[in-house]
Formats: C-alpha cells, structure tokens, sequence
C-alpha cells in the first residue's frame, strides 16, 4: 500500500513522533482538516486540541496547544509549542496551561481578550475531548 | 628556608583543591552531556520554524504593510540589548567574552548617538555590566532556580521582550550568548531578533503552499513564536557552551593544582634532605670535639 506518508511531530523540547502513516487529522486554527498522502502543500496554525496521527499499527493521539503543521505531497510536519501524548498522565500538565490561560483573560482588555478566551475555550473542549 | 610543617600543610591544600576542581569537572561532563542532548533534541524545530518562517517572510515581506516584528518600526534610534550569560562563575572566560562583546556594542550605540537598553538574563552578566552601563539596565530575569531550561523560559523572556516592542520600548533587539563550537571553543555571537533576520538561504524548489488561514495572519502568529524560539535556542546553546567552557576551565585547574602538588613536594623533599644534613653535620661535629 503506497498510501502512506512520513508524520513529524515536534516541540522545541524534543522530538515526539516520527512515523509512517495514513492520515493525520489536524485541529487547525480555521477547523479541523485530515491529510493524507498527496495532500496539496499546505501551510495551517493549529489550535488547542486533539491530533490524530492514523498508520497502519494503529491510531496515536497528541495533545496539541497551538503552532502550525506544514503539509506537503509526501509528508505532514506539526511544530507543536506544546505536545502531550493523549493519555491520562499529561492532563495535570495541561490543567496547569488551562490555569494558564485562565489568568491570562483577566490580565488583558480589548481585542487580546477575545484570543485569550478562545483559547480558554479551546483547552476546555480539549480536556472534555480527552475523557 | 620554609618550615617543613608549612609546607606540609600547603601541600594538602592544594591537594583538596585539586579533589574539588576534579569533581567540578567531572560534574560539568556530565551536565554538558545533557545540555548537548537538549540542543539536538531542539534542533529539527528550530530548523523547520525558520524554514517556514523565512519562506513566509519572503513571501510578504517585501511590502510595507507587512507585521513590525518583521519590517521594524521604521526607525533604529533604541536598542534593546538582550545579554545572555550564566548564572554561575568558575567556567572560565564564558561571562566575560559575553560581557565583553555587549558592552563594545553598547559603546558603539552609544557613540553613534542611539539609545541603549539592556536586559540581562543570568547574574554573571548583569555584574559585569554593572559598572559602567548600569544606566541602561531596564531588566533582569533570574534563572538561577532553574534546573533544566525549558520552552517556557524562553516564552517567559519572549513576551517579556515582545511587550516591551509593543509598548515602542525599543526599536531593535539583538541577543547575546555564547554559540557552543566545541568544549574549548565558544563563539560570543550577536544576534537581531527584532525585526527578524533570516540567513539568506535560497530555495530553489521553493513549494508553493496554501496557507490556512490568510499568509499574514499565518506570519503574525508564527513571528512572535519566532522570537521565542530564537531566544530558546540561544539559551540551549549557551547551557552548552558554559558546561564546556567551566569543564575546560576545570580541567586546566585540576592540571595546574598537580603541577604546584609536584613542584612543593620537590621543595619540601629538598628541605627535609637539607635538615637531616644539618644534624649530621651537627652529630659528627659534636664527636670530633670531644
């Protein structure tokens, strides 16, 4: 089956996930979006939420808070500010961005607001995702 | 003639110095190990972001509507001087190269009538720059409870910076650390963050990409991310560069501490031969009188 590509996730502390797969399914900043193998070159931001990495070994999923994928023919590459694999353990790390983020709405006015509340509804969604 | 006592004792002093720069050497192997890791492990983020980044840039930046972090604020009076150093002295001339190139910088500011704002990160820097640019100083950010640099100390120091740039603080920002080459040789290296540099690097096959949502909001997402990732990187590589810099320092230490351990151990030989020759001679003359 030639319908895999190479999927890169990285953070700028390591390197989390380097595999063969199918599909990626990206929760990009305008909605989520799947790509797979000769997917047209694409450049998105991501938001708070759940990535899905499908190969042929099965499904990984990642926790991501934000950065951008860079798509192109034969491979996905996601540089995540912040990546967690999707499991039970990396909830505390991301309550502690919720937190975060919490503060953050009531320390801006105007415009920035708004983005900071997505973002506080983003990480809600994402917590209530991962159950 | 000294006293053999004295140079007994002397002798084990330098002996535990000796025992002290070791483990010091040692230690700091071990940490570099680490700190070397941790900037491979960063690499392949940094060398993407800017990949895309740049490529971005290149795209939409010609025009002089493009976002400030990358055009500039169309003037280069201020300047924002971001002096990376350690937080601990013993590692030889790594503060002080630092130290050294901001301060020639800062002088050349000042001489060519701008004006000088300096941010230290890490204590070493900031005493060193005390004494004559203490005036400039407009903050500091103290890592020294740091055990591991993490991504989110350089996102700490990126909005630190970044407000300030929107505040019209500062028109351009330059960061300073030590580039890591080799455990004897750190590179002092100056680098503008603000507005954003890119090494020109040509893409050939450049790939046309669709972006989602619009180019700019793409690059006005991406740039201030961009800063913070600059500066992360300079912090990894100036985590090496002092583990590298304090090893080597070490070393030499440990080196000079057997070379003085050998030299007093002639001495104290030579005077203990000198002070048995002394009482014989004092032994057999008393014979001979009888």
């Amino acid at each position: 089956m030639a319908n895999t590509m190479q999927f890169d996730l990285v953070s700028p502390e390591r390197s989390l996930a380097s595999l063969e797969v199918t599909e990626v399914q990206i929760p990009g900043a305008d909605g989520d979006m799947t790509a797979m193998a000769d997917h047209a070159p694409t450049i998105t931001t991501l938001r708070p939420g759940i990535l899905k990495a499908v190969g042929p070994s099965g499904t990984e999923a990642y926790a991501v808070t934000g950065g951008f994928a860079e798509i192109s023919a034969t491979g996905t590459t996601v540089l995540a500010e912040r990546a967690y694999p999707a499991a039970s353990e990396s909830r505390e790390a991301l309550e502690a961005h919720l937190e975060e983020a919490r503060a953050k709405v009531s320390g801006v006015e105007g415009e920035h607001k708004d983005v900071a509340e997505k973002m506080v509804a983003d990480l809600v969604k994402l917590l209530e995702d991962m159950v | 003639m000294p006293n053999l006592k004295d140079l007994k004792n002397r002798i084990e002093s330098v002996k535990s110095t000796r025992k002290i720069t070791k483990a010091m050497q040692m230690v700091a192997a071990a940490k570099l190990r680490r700190a070397q890791d941790a900037a491979e492990a960063s690499r392949p983020y940094t060398e993407r972001f800017n990949a895309v980044l740049a490529g971005l840039a290149a795209s939409v930046g010609d025009s002089d509507a493009g976002p400030k972090l990358l055009v500039g604020s169309g003037s280069d009076q201020v300047h924002l001087l971001v002096v990376m150093t350690a937080e601990r002295g013993l590692c030889g001339g790594f503060n002080s190269s630092i130290a050294k190139l901001a301060r020639a910088k800062a002088e050349e500011l000042v001489a060519a009538g701008k004006t000088v704002k300096i941010l230290t990160v890490g204590k070493k820097g900031r005493e060193q720059l005390k004494r004559d640019l203490a005036d400039h100083f407009v903050g500091h950010v103290d890592l020294s409870e740091v055990k591991r640099i993490g991504y989110d100390n350089a996102a700490d120091i990126a909005t630190d910076v970044l407000g300030r740039f929107d505040a019209g603080e500062f028109d351009v920002a330059t960061i300073f650390f030590n580039r890591f080459q080799s455990v004897i040789s750190q590179i002092p290296t100056a680098q503008q963050i603000i507005p954003a540099s890119f090494e020109a690097e040509e893409d050939a096959d450049a790939t046309l990409y669709d972006y989602e949502p619009s180019e700019e909001a793409i690059l006005a997402d991406l740039l201030p991310r961009g800063v913070a990732t600059q500066i992360f990187a300079a912090l990894l590589e100036n985590g090496a560069s002092e583990q590298g810099a304090r090893m080597s320092a070490m070393d030499n230490a440990t080196r000079n501490a057997g070379d003085m351990i050998d030299r007093l151990t002639i001495e104290f030989n030579r005077s203990r031969q000198a002070v048995i020759t002394n009482e014989l001679i004092e032994i057999i003359s008393g014979a001979e009188a009888l």
